[in-house]
């Protein structure tokens, strides 16, 4: 398969996390959208690591990148869901649209 | 021949998973068809050449970050069983807008320049090439010691925020 079919899933997962992301029934559905626009991403950067001229041998830097995105969305679903937490606890509700105030 | 067959076998698997998640009325139903799609991604990622990648892909996202979702999603309100379907498709239609003017612009161009010739075979095995790069001083080696520095910071951050809280009277 050339670099176009990859190109393809990854925007598709990426238009499929954004509507995830826009629609925000809830909070942890909005994370989920996260997820996958990295992973699109993700997607990405292996494709055109694959396709780089010249050949991958001894070039493995789109890897690279890609296990520091999956580094950084690690701590950035720990962080997140302590958040959603803590959101519970004080507004009793993880809406995005029933949470409106910066400060109770 | 097969590498087709895997391909569209498992990117079939990864973008049909995530339309389920996208349209499934119970939250908890979307994080399980989440895994599809990152466990889909895996298989992409062993296609491309990237073994190390797809094996960390497993660990962290199958086995760690999705866990972390499901425990978010036990610990917060049950899900209310509403789509709000009129709101998805609120969704779709401007992102869809967008992706149409991107495609408009540069997505074309992008797509017809990437039709490559004859690709080198992947090589055999990435894992030690990955390790190399990471640890060689004059490549990734500082990166990978931040990065260790970000997760230990975002570990102490989480524990931090989601702390219980006790009013005064009860300390």
């Amino acid at each position: 398969m050339g670099l176009s079919a990859y190109l393809a899933v990854s925007a598709l997962l990426f238009l499929i996390g954004l509507v995830m992301v826009a629609s925000r029934r809830n909070l942890i559905y909005v994370l989920m959208g996260l997820e996958l626009i990295l992973n699109a991403a993700n997607l990405n950067l292996v494709a055109f690591n694959r396709f780089r001229p010249g050949g991958m041998e001894g070039h493995l830097d789109g890897q690279i990148g890609a296990i520091f995105v999956i580094i950084l969305a690690a701590a950035e679903a720990a962080i997140a869901l302590a958040i959603v937490l803590n959101i519970h606890s004080l507004f009793e509700t993880i809406r995005p649209d029933d949470i409106d105030t910066m400060k109770d | 021949m097969g590498e087709t067959v895997s391909f569209f076998f498992f990117a079939a698997l990864t973008v049909g998973c995530a339309l389920l998640a996208l349209l499934h009325r119970n939250v908890v139903h979307s994080a399980f068809s989440l895994l599809g799609t990152l466990l889909g991604l895996a298989g992409l990622y062993v296609i491309l050449g990237a073994d190390f990648l797809a094996m960390t892909q497993v660990l962290i996202y199958a086995g760690g970050i999705l866990v972390l979702i499901i425990f978010g999603l036990m610990l917060t309100p049950p899900d209310t069983n509403e789509r709000r379907v009129g709101r998805i498709l609120a969704a779709v239609a401007v992102v869809g807008t967008g992706a149409l003017a991107f495609w408009e612009k540069i997505g074309g161009a992008v797509w017809h320049a990437s039709e490559a010739a004859e690709l080198p075979p992947p090589p055999d095995g990435t894992v030690r090439e990955v390790g190399l790069e990471f640890l060689r001083r004059d490549s990734w080696l500082l990166p990978f010691e931040f990065a260790s520095i970000v997760l230990l910071a975002g570990l102490v951050g989480s524990v931090y925020i989601a702390r219980r809280r006790f009013k005064e009277e009860e300390l």
